[in-house]
């Protein structure tokens, strides 16, 4: 394998990578912050990534990076043929109802721009024949609830494209994953009261890996955010009015 | 987010602002205390009221740098043991010391200045550090190694987090032959055989440590099972090497009535039996985690919790001494469900070092106020008559008088830290209770 990360200096990126060190596969970094990566591609190092490990600056705010940092990537590594994407940026409902500007750069990270990032990818893996992409969305798009409401349609949204993506290019290749974490204990949730089945990054990483491992579409992790977004995706409306989930 | 922490045992409890983050250097800005994986049982890695800031080091885990020609680890203070004894073992690399869980952070490790199986060998974990890189209390970043700011170096060892915030470790690993460990398992009957026995295979073997029955009656109270151990040679080694993947876990706290001393008694007995004499290859992880097969096990005492008493008495002590504190055990108010043995060598180099020469005892006892502080106070007692002292890492109740009868070394400890920290302003639950801080 031949992984391009996108995220992987923090959270479950990170523990995805650590991962894929520990194997043996070859490794290149996407993210910002020279000095963060250069820490994490030492420890994908001594973990056993191949030497060296490098890394390309990207901004998940600014699209016009995202095709030259690819290539960069695609340079460094002869060719990637595995693409994970965890970066997006996280906000509460009530933090960004009133927040028009911080609310625009969630939507267009989160969304936009990493379906951009998803597009440049999907061009360069057909182009060879295949290859696997895997994106964070989250529970929080399969439904429309209080507490993560722009948060959530933004991964409404990401998940709708990666099925998409998914239906018109598995024929020629394209194995895309589409992940649908619950509530995990990384950085990103550090504010938050973990529910019931909140999950460890690592646990969560080990799934994830082996569901690419095996060319899965979906994966919900930890396992019962399945069952419970079955329930939730049920629900009546008149109960979702009522209730504060 | 205000939320509740404990340690490991669950006794003392704080409402804190806990801050967890990759960005360990970012966090520690305003915090009071950091802490790790919360293994230590009192209230060592708790601010000492609510609304304090307290940083979490869990998630900055990176390996920073290994140098295979002379073994140095350098690594982000919240990397686990764990985490290294995955990566390391099966490269024919081991951790120089071990305590009974690997689900402890190298800061950790570091502030309380560790002990494993080997004490007797190779002392605590500070001697094998060569480098440390603090947040201070000013806000600075400092580096200090056994060299070069020493006295930092050496107050911050052992030093339970009082000194400064450990950001990076640098320390010497250990060259193996396999990852397997040769162990030999051998009942003894009486607590005498069992001390001198200790203290001989000591000579012949890395690691020994003693498991001891005080629920058992009359005649059998305190019969042993003596473990002792060695790497495996790679002509004895079992292959290949997978590490345990399976944990149990404990998903709820068990209702106090369960775990009680018939069923202890029971379980030890059967444990004894099951550690008749035995010989040959075990997982290093059995050999030096047996209790981390049950995550969370912690929970099996119930919602009160438990204690963990231990303590050196020093080797200038007779047996008849070590005796004598079995005899105060067993007229104590509460039942000791678990007891470990094991010899001390060399003691710790750090400022406020627990380790000692002699022989340390752990106790795992569960909390029944009163007479949890009861039994504290009595334990203590002996261990002041004794000259002995008592472990930090584990300690909820001892009252700051013993404390400061039993630490001449605080004056030099406390000094060291107001050079660092002239306002005070780097303190835990423990550090009020025992020290003297300001809450
Ligand atoms: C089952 C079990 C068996 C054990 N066996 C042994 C044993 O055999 N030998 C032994 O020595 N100990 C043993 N211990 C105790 C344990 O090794 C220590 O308490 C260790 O410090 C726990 O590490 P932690 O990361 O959980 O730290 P915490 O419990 O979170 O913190 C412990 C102390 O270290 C300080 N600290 C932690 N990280 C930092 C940092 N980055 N910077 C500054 N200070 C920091 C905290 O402030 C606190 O004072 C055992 C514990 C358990 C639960
Ligand atoms: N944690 C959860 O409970 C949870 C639940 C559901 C879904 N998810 C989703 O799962 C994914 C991973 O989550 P996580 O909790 O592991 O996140 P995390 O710990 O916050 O990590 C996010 C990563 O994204 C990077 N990033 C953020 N903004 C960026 C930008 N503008 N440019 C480049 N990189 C940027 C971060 O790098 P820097 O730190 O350097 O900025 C970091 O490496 C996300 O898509 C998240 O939405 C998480």
């Amino acid at each position: 394998m031949k992984a391009v990360l996108f995220g992987a200096t923090r959270g479950m990126g990170r523990s995805i990578a650590r991962i894929l060190a520990q194997r043996g596969e070859r490794i290149h970094l996407l993210g910002i912050g020279p000095e963060d990566l250069e820490r994490s591609a030492r420890d994908l190092e001594v973990l056993g990534a191949p030497s060296p490990v490098e890394w390309t600056e990207i901004d998940l705010l600014d699209a016009s990076g995202f095709a030259p940092a690819l290539d960069a990537a695609d340079q460094a590594l002869g060719g990637f043929d595995t693409v994970v994407m965890t970066a997006a940026l996280f906000g509460r409902q009530e933090d960004l109802e009133d927040d028009t500007e911080r609310a625009a750069r969630l939507l267009t990270a989160n969304f936009t721009n990493t379906v951009l990032f998803c597009e440049e990818v999907r061009r360069r893996l057909l182009a060879r024949g295949g290859g696997r992409l895997c994106v964070f969305s989250s529970v929080a798009g399969d439904r429309g609830r209080k507490p993560v409401i722009l948060y959530g349609a933004t991964k409404g949204g990401l998940s709708r494209y990666l099925e998409g993506l998914d239906h018109k290019f598995h024929a020629q290749g394209l194995r895309v994953l589409c992940v649908k974490p619950g509530f995990v204990k990384t950085g990103m949730t550090a504010g938050l009261r973990p529910p019931p089945f909140a999950g460890e990054p690592d646990d969560v990483a080990r799934r994830v890996v082996r569901a690419l491992d095996r060319g899965k579409a979906l994966i919900y992790v930890p396992p019962p955010w399945r069952y419970m977004m079955l329930i939730i995706r049920h629900l009546p409306r008149f109960v979702m009015r009522r209730i504060g989930f | 987010m205000v939320q509740e922490i404990s340690g490991w045992g669950r006794v003392i409890r704080v409402a804190a602002e806990e801050r967890v983050s990759e960005d360990l250097a970012l966090i520690t800005r305003d915090a009071v205390l950091t802490r790790g994986l919360g293994r230590s049982y009192g209230d060592a890695s708790l601010p000492p009221a609510s609304g304090l800031v307290v940083a979490n080091s869990r998630l900055a885990n990176r390996l920073l740098a290994f140098d295979a020609s002379t073994g140095e680890l350098t690594v982000e203070a919240g990397v686990s043991l764990h985490d290294i004894n995955r990566v390391f073992l099966p490269r024919g690399w081991a951790s120089p010391v071990s305590p009974g869980t690997q689900f402890v952070t190298v800061g950790g490790m570091v502030a309380a200045d560790v002990h494993g199986k080997n004490h007797h060998r190779e002392g605590s974990f500070g001697r094998h550090v060569r480098w440390l890189r603090l947040r201070l209390a000013s806000g600075q970043i400092a580096e200090c190694t056994p060299d070069e700011e020493a006295g930092l170096f050496w107050a911050t060892v052992g030093g339970m987090g009082l000194t400064g915030h450990i950001l990076e470790v640098r320390f010497a690993m250990e060259r193996i032959p396999s990852p397997w460990i040769w162990q030999e398992v051998r009942q003894i009957a009486s607590l005498e055989t069992m001390l001198t026995q200790l203290r001989e295979e000591g000579v012949r073997w890395p690691f020994t440590v003693a498991w001891v029955d005080l629920l058992a009656r009359g005649s059998l109270f305190g019969r042993s099972v003596l473990i002792c151990g060695r790497w495996a040679d790679v002509s004895e080694a079992r292959h290949p090497f997978r590490p345990v993947t399976r944990r149990r876990r404990v998903p709820v706290d068990v209702p106090e009535f369960v775990l009680n001393p018939a069923l202890m008694r029971l379980y030890n007995a059967g444990h004894h039996r099951t550690c008749r004499g035995s010989r040959g290859v075990v997982h290093p992880e059995t050999f030096f985690y047996p209790l981390d097969t049950l995550a969370d096990w912690n929970r099996m005492y119930g919602k009160r919790g438990f204690i963990q008493y231990q303590c050196v008495i020093p080797a200038s002590q007779p047996v008849s001494k070590v005796l004598e504190f079995f005899d105060l055990v067993r007229s104590l108010p509460l039942p000791v469900y678990l007891c470990v043995f094991k010899d001390f060598g060399a003691p710790g180099d750090g400022l406020i070092s627990f380790p000692a020469p002699g022989f340390t005892v752990a106790m795992d006892l569960p909390n029944r106020p009163p007479h949890t502080q009861v039994a504290v106070d009595r334990l203590n007692e002996f261990v002041l008559s004794v000259g002995g002292r008592v472990y930090l890492a584990k300690d909820a109740h001892t009252r700051p008088e013993h404390f400061r009868a039993m630490e001449p070394r605080l004056a030099a400890f406390n000094e060291a830290r107001r050079r660092w920290d002239p306002e005070g302003r780097l303190r835990s639950a423990l550090s009020v209770r025992l020290m003297g801080d300001r809450p």
